[in-house]
């Protein structure tokens, strides 16, 4: 096997940490006719021999409206003040450029499965040297099942929000020295 | 431990105001229930108006919100809704949205009316209102209908349901309000 076919079939042992300036972590959801989303700037994330883990500090959470933003963290959202924290973790199983994840998601204290499909790029060494690894990643959440259950009818009747949430992460990891 | 108790009406005959008596005369040791009596004196609410330090009666508000630990509503409905000077109040209390005094503030909300429903939809209305500020709103429900039969002449709760009603209301407030004392 050569080393090309090793780098697209397996998950990279060793330690990598995201390069914040260079990933994202976010979330889509459909309001009323549009779609909704924001970003959530503070986290951090690692992957440690094929396990990936990361935390995302509520608080910094970031839209387009800063009553959006203050609604988000309040009790009838993130309950930011008890929940500071959203968690995930689980290992990254490879099939060429595809990556899965099969994990576990905290939000507001609730802990539920859940799958994240994507893409994994690399290991690949970057123009200074270092060694870096891709994964954009996604999944659809109930956000019900995290008790996240504000609502508001629309005049015909339908709910504002939609109860299904997706969530995105785009890292760019690098490798630790050992 | 402090609980702000805000009634809705105004009236000195007020059934609500009354139920807030009650409370008071019902709190376990260690809770003291202070009876808000500045509604009235709230200005209608004007974005122009709304710089800092706001009016003396709103700050005076904000600052009695602040120092509570918790805050119990007591509310009439008029037309099947919260009562204009008290949604006034709480729209001045609100702002700025981000930081405002009801911010995780743990609530709960009773109601009582003259009919038969006891102002649910009020009640309602104004547990959707604080949930929109950032409250915290405890699932603590009481609705008192044909309220002017629940009180004596003077104004004295002589229900023991209702009375009863209002501990375990108080009970599910003050235990939403410990964890945030424990962290405290």
């Amino acid at each position: 096997m050569s080393t090309t076919e090793q780098q697209a079939t397996t998950v990279p042992a060793g330690t990598f940490v995201a390069d914040r300036v260079h990933s994202s972590v976010g979330f889509e959801v459909p309001y009323a006719v549009a779609t909704f989303s924001g970003t959530v700037p503070e986290f951090t994330a690692s992957l440690v021999d094929g396990t990936l883990t990361g935390e995302a500090q509520i608080e910094s959470i970031q839209t387009k409206d800063e009553n959006l933003q203050a609604h988000l963290l309040s009790p009838e959202f993130f309950d930011a003040e008890r929940h500071p924290t959203v968690r995930f973790g689980g290992d990254v199983l490879r099939d060429g450029d595809d990556a899965t994840i099969e994990g576990e998601l905290t939000i507001k204290g609730i802990t539920q499965p859940v799958v994240l499909r994507g893409t994994i790029v690399g290991p690949a060494v970057d123009h200074f040297g270092a060694t870096r690894v891709g994964l954009k990643l996604e999944t659809t959440i109930d956000r019900t099942t995290f008790d996240i259950k504000w609502n508001m009818p629309l005049p015909t009747g339908e709910p504002a929000l939609a109860n299904d949430v997706t969530l995105k992460a785009d890292l760019t990891l690098v490798a630790k020295d050992a | 431990m402090r609980v702000l108790a805000i009634s809705g009406s105004l009236r000195d005959a007020s059934n609500n105001t009354a139920l807030l008596r009650a409370l008071r005369e019902d709190a376990p040791d260690g809770v003291v229930v202070e009876l808000y009596g500045g509604l009235k004196s709230i200005p209608p609410y004007d974005a122009d108006d709304d710089v800092v330090p706001g009016p003396p009666a709103v700050e005076e508000l904000r600052a009695l919100v602040r120092n509570a630990d918790a805050v119990f509503f007591a509310t009439p409905e008029y037309n099947s809704s919260v009562p204009g000077a008290l949604k006034n109040a709480l729209d001045w209390a609100s702002r700025p949205l981000a930081t405002n005094s009801f911010r995780n503030k743990p609530v709960a909300v009773v109601a009582s009316s003259a009919g038969a429903f006891g102002a649910v939809w009020a009640a309602a209305e104004l547990r959707k209102v604080l949930g929109a500020m950032g409250a915290r709103v405890v699932d603590a429900e009481l609705a008192v209908g044909h309220a002017s039969e629940r009180f004596d002449d003077d104004g004295v709760l002589v229900d023991d349901d209702v009375r009863q009603g209002l501990r375990e209301a108080l009970e599910t407030l003050l235990a939403e309000a410990a964890p945030a004392l424990a962290a405290a």
